[in-house]
Order: structure tokens, then sequence, then C-alpha cells
């Protein structure tokens, strides 16, 4: 399956990537090539198969609903790129 | 000196031989030497190192030791490590330092073992070579001009040029396991759920999994049973006891039947790996194990079916990296999608961003059942195929990888090439069954691989199996020119 420049800066949008003009290039033929790998698995027909999606299907486990948690925003902020009065900082989104 | 086991430090720390202030400076002392050259540790941490060591001393001096109290070992720089940063291999989080301890951290330090570093890796866990670090490839110390495999291929090395006797890594494809054949150490891939996953940062949720590299399958007893454990933080722990695994270790191989995958031993094996796997397999015949043939059917269709599964989940797990909360944020975003966009475009390397990609597609509008869900159902023909045979069987033997140490650069081109490398290993993770990879032999000087699996929580098997060989044989014993 060929994906062309256009599939893969769409791609790049939904995911977020910033990709200059050489890199689409690229991985226009990378994809490419991972897509042709991937569809081996239409060979085996499935339509009766249950999906797993956890290897032991194991059933989520829930937890009582309580406070276990510390307040640890100086912490957490001490690493953040940017903050201001115990908030991240990001561009401004609101005229 | 011929390198220690984690056995055999506790006995020299006990015995008053020496302490294990002066056994961790001597592993500092053989880093700083070594590294350079091998690049397997991206951060040390000395002063952590040498203040975890005199506790230890004092611990030991009190006679409250116990089987990895003083023992310095290395950690994959994808466990957290609160204070100390933790970088994943990626430019992402070169500026990182985590703000708590994974589980594993903190079980291993409880039991007195002694952090020397972190170890470097494949950019986020992604690579079977370790040449996708932002911190430059790690070479084979069989052979400089070779890969160590990956991801973990800083943990592996460190254990294979006598960096530290034991080591942490993590296992989504072989990531444990692969390394550890290309390096001649021993490392185990655990049941899905045995060790917690937390504070490990993610890759592919569903496969991902913790275990320990080590110079033999009885050390790795030992660091497996301090690191195992359910965990009420990881949302999959098993909740399952842990088993003495070192007690459990002298069962021996007498009279349990052992599988051979006809589809490992085929086409795309080198035939010179499959002669030592061979003579692997007269060794266990005489040690009194029942050898036999079974069949894996599914096993080609297990890449296609890990890279969709395993991208679709690197693509909502790397979602979290938006350069606000932590890690890198480009300068002067114009907005705030550019802020996303190029921070992330900036701070993921090549297969990463490759990976994301392709998840993303596996994942978009329309495309859902015929990828992400078509490898779900493969997913449980592939477990099926295992618990069919390990119906007839107490374990399956193989090769780990088709080949032994490739040289580096020689599969950067061409991804797909490089995604066939984990053909054997990357089945287990789909599965959720435990995988152990030892030294089984050489080919051209370089280390070969035997992978033995078992069925769901029975490491005990597959490491007292594993002690059996090595007892009988000493190729776990060799060791590089330094």
């Amino acid at each position: 399956m060929a994906l062309k420049s256009d599939d893969v800066r769409n791609i790049a949008q939904l995911a977020r990537l910033h990709l200059d003009d050489a890199e689409i290039e690229r991985y226009a033929a990378d994809l490419s090539s991972i897509l042709d790998l991937v569809a081996q698995m239409q060979q085996v027909d499935t339509s009766a198969v249950e999906p797993l999606a956890n290897p032991l299907d194991a059933e989520q486990r829930l937890r009582d609903d309580a406070v276990t948690e510390a307040d640890q925003r100086d912490k957490f902020q001490a690493i953040a790129p940017d903050v201001a009065d115990g908030f991240y900082r990001v561009p401004k989104v609101i005229e | 000196m011929s390198a220690r086991g984690v056995g055999e430090i506790r006995a020299g720390l006990d015995s008053g031989e020496f302490t294990s202030v002066e056994i961790t400076r001597d592993y500092l002392a053989r880093i700083e030497a070594a590294n350079p050259a091998l690049n397997c540790f991206i951060t040390l941490t000395p002063e952590v190192a040498l203040a975890q060591a005199e506790a230890a001393d004092a611990r030991i001096a009190a006679g409250e030791a116990g089987p990895l109290t003083g023992v310095p070992l290395a950690h994959k720089d994808l466990f957290c490590t609160d204070g100390v940063r933790t970088s994943c291999g990626s430019r992402m989080l070169d500026n990182f330092v985590a703000p708590y301890d994974a589980t594993v951290v903190e079980k291993l330090r409880a039991a007195g073992a002694v952090m020397l570093g972190k170890t470097n890796m494949d950019e986020f866990a992604m690579g079977s070579s370790n040449e996708n670090s932002h911190y430059g490839s790690v070479r084979n110390p069989w052979n400089p001009e070779r890969v160590p495999g990956g991801s973990s291929g800083g943990s592996a090395v460190a254990v294979a040029a006598d960096l530290a006797p034991a080591a942490t890594g993590t296992d989504t494809g072989g990531s444990i396991r692969q390394p550890a054949a290309l390096c001649g150490v021993t490392g185990i891939k655990p049941t899905y759920g045995r060790v917690s996953r937390y504070g490990m940062i993610a890759y592919a949720s569903s496969l991902d999994q913790g275990g320990p590299f080590a110079r033999s399958a009885r050390d790795c007893a030992l660091m497996l049973g301090a690191m195992a454990g359910f965990d009420p933080r990881d949302s999959t722990s098993a909740e399952q006891p842990v088993p003495d695994y070192a007690a459990d270790l002298e069962r021996g191989v007498k009279g349990i039947k052992i599988g051979l995958p006809r589809e490992y031993f085929a086409d795309g094996l080198d035939p010179r790996v499959a002669e030592v796997i061979d003579a692997a397999v007269d060794e266990f015949r005489r040690l009194g194990a029942e050898i036999r043939e079974v069949s894996l059917p599914n096993t080609g269709l297990s890449i296609p079916t890990y890279y969709v599964i395993a991208m679709a989940e690197c693509s909502s797990n790397l979602s979290r990296f938006d350069g606000v909360r932590f890690g890198h944020r480009s300068a002067d975003p114009v907005d705030l999608e550019d802020l996303y966009k190029r921070s992330r475009g900036e701070g993921f390397g090549a297969e990463v961003k490759r990976r994301i990609m392709i998840g993303t597609y596996a994942l978009s509008a329309g495309y859902y059942d015929a990828y992400y869900l078509k490898a779900q159902q493969l997913r449980r023909l592939i477990k099926n195929d295992f618990q069919q045979a390990l119906a007839d069987v107490d374990l399956i033997l193989g090769p780990t990888t088709p080949e032994v140490a490739f040289e580096l650069g020689a599969k950067t081109e061409d991804p797909v090439s490089m995604y066939l490398q984990d053909i054997y290993t990357i089945s287990l993770n789909l599965a959720g069954l435990p995988g152990l990879s030892l030294p089984a032999g050489f080919v051209d000087g370089l280390p070969v691989g035997l992978q033995l699996i078992g069925n769901y929580f029975a490491e005990s098997g597959i490491l007292a199996a594993a002690h059996a060989f090595q007892q009988a044989t000493d190729w776990h014993l060799r060791e590089p020119r330094q």
C-alpha cells in the first residue's frame, strides 16, 4: 500500500507532529513498506475470533473512591518548561 | 579475576572479604574506564550509589542483610528514579528529572541494592539494535562494530562487560531477551503483570513488562524475587503470590517435556545458530528432559500483529508528551498547536515518529477495524497456539534470535528488516507468557541465545531449567576480552 505525501501530512497533523518536507518524503516510503508488512494480517479469516486486549483476559480492577495522593504540585511543576503562580503557561489561546 | 555474580558478591559481603562501598567504588571506576567506548550508561549516580552502599554496609554489620543487600546494579533509563534524570533515551526527556521512583526501583532499593546509574536504550524502548538512542549507539563488548541488540542494550552490555553484576530492563517485543542473547548474558521477561509497570515509562501498555539481566539464571532468580509482586498502582498487576524462585532452582529437568516449535527452526534461521541450539537440545536430553516437536502455526503473523498493536498503543501513550507539563518545549511557539507540533517534532527521533504515525493511522476513523481490531483477533489466535502447545509440554525451547549480533548500520535503512529480528520473541509478549534467554554457544566469536518459554507464572520452572543447563555447561561464564 502506497501512501502519498498528503496522506503523511494528514497523519502527522492527527499526531500533532511537525515534519519538514524531506521527512514527509522519507516517511511516505517507510510507512508504505510497514503497511505492506501489516497487510499480511488480512490472509487469515478472523471473523469468528474474539479480540484479545489483555493477555490474561483480566478484568479492570476497581479501587475505593478515596483520596490516595498527596498534593505535590510544587515538585511536579519544578520540572515544567514554563509555570506561573501554580499554573502551566502556554501561548495565548483566547483573543 | 573473573566477573562476580550477585550470589558471589553477597557471599563476599557477608564474609567481610570486601564492603559494599569498596565494591561499589570498584564498579564505578570500571564504568568510567569502559563507558567511553561502550556507551552503555547515560547517567552515572556515584553519590546515590555510595550513600546506598554505606547504608547497606550498616545493614550487613547489623546482621540484617537480604539477598541483594549491598549489591550494585544498573537501571534501564526507562524506570523513573526520584531526583535522577530519566531520559528514556530521548531528547524529549533529556531534561526530565523524575519526581518519583518506579515500583521496581523502590523495591530493589528496599532490598538493599545499590544504584550505579541509568543505562542507555533505544528511544522510548523502540528498537532492536540500540541505534535509536538520542545518546548514541551502544557497542557490543564481544565486537564493538556489532550492535548489542535493543531496546535494553545498555543494561545487557553493562552486565556482559562486568560493569554491573545485574541490571533491570523492559521487554515489549523482546527488549530483554534479544539483547541478552546478542551480549551473552541471561535475561528473563516475566509473565505480563508479574512485575509492576508503575513508573516504567509506557511504550505499549498491554505488552510492556519489566525484568532482570544477570550473569546466570540463579542471579536472575534473586533479582526477579525482589522485583515481582502485586502493586495496586499498576492496574494490570497480577494478584499472585511470588514464589521463592531461588529456592526452586534445583528442581532440574529430569522427566520434564520440552517442545521445539518447528516454525522456530524454519527458513530465516542462520544454520550456524541452529547448530548451537541443536547441541543445547542434546544437553537438555542428557539432563533427562524429554524432547518433542510442537507447532505454533501463526508465528509468521506475530510480526505484523505485534507492530500494529505496539504502534497503536505507542501513539496513544506518547500523546502525553506535549511540551506543557514536562520534557522538551520548542522555542518561541506562535500558538498552542505550534507548541505541540514542534515540541514533539523536535523531541522525538525518527523511529519514534514512524511508530507514532503508523499507530495514529491504524487508530484513525475508518481504519480501526482493519488494523487494530484485526490485530487483537490475531493476538488471540497466537495465544491459543501457545496454550495448545503448552498442553503437551512443560517448556518450549528455541533460538532467541535468527542470527547473532549484526553490524552497526546494517539494518537502519530498512525498518522492516529490523522488525524481522524479533520473530521469535514478540509472540510471547502478545500471549503475555514468560520467556528467558541464556547463552548457549558462539558463532564467529559472537554469543548465541537460547530461549525457554513457559506457561503463565511458570517462571520457577523456566529458571530451574536454565539453571540445570548452566550447571552442566559454562557458556554463561565466558567473558569478552577487555
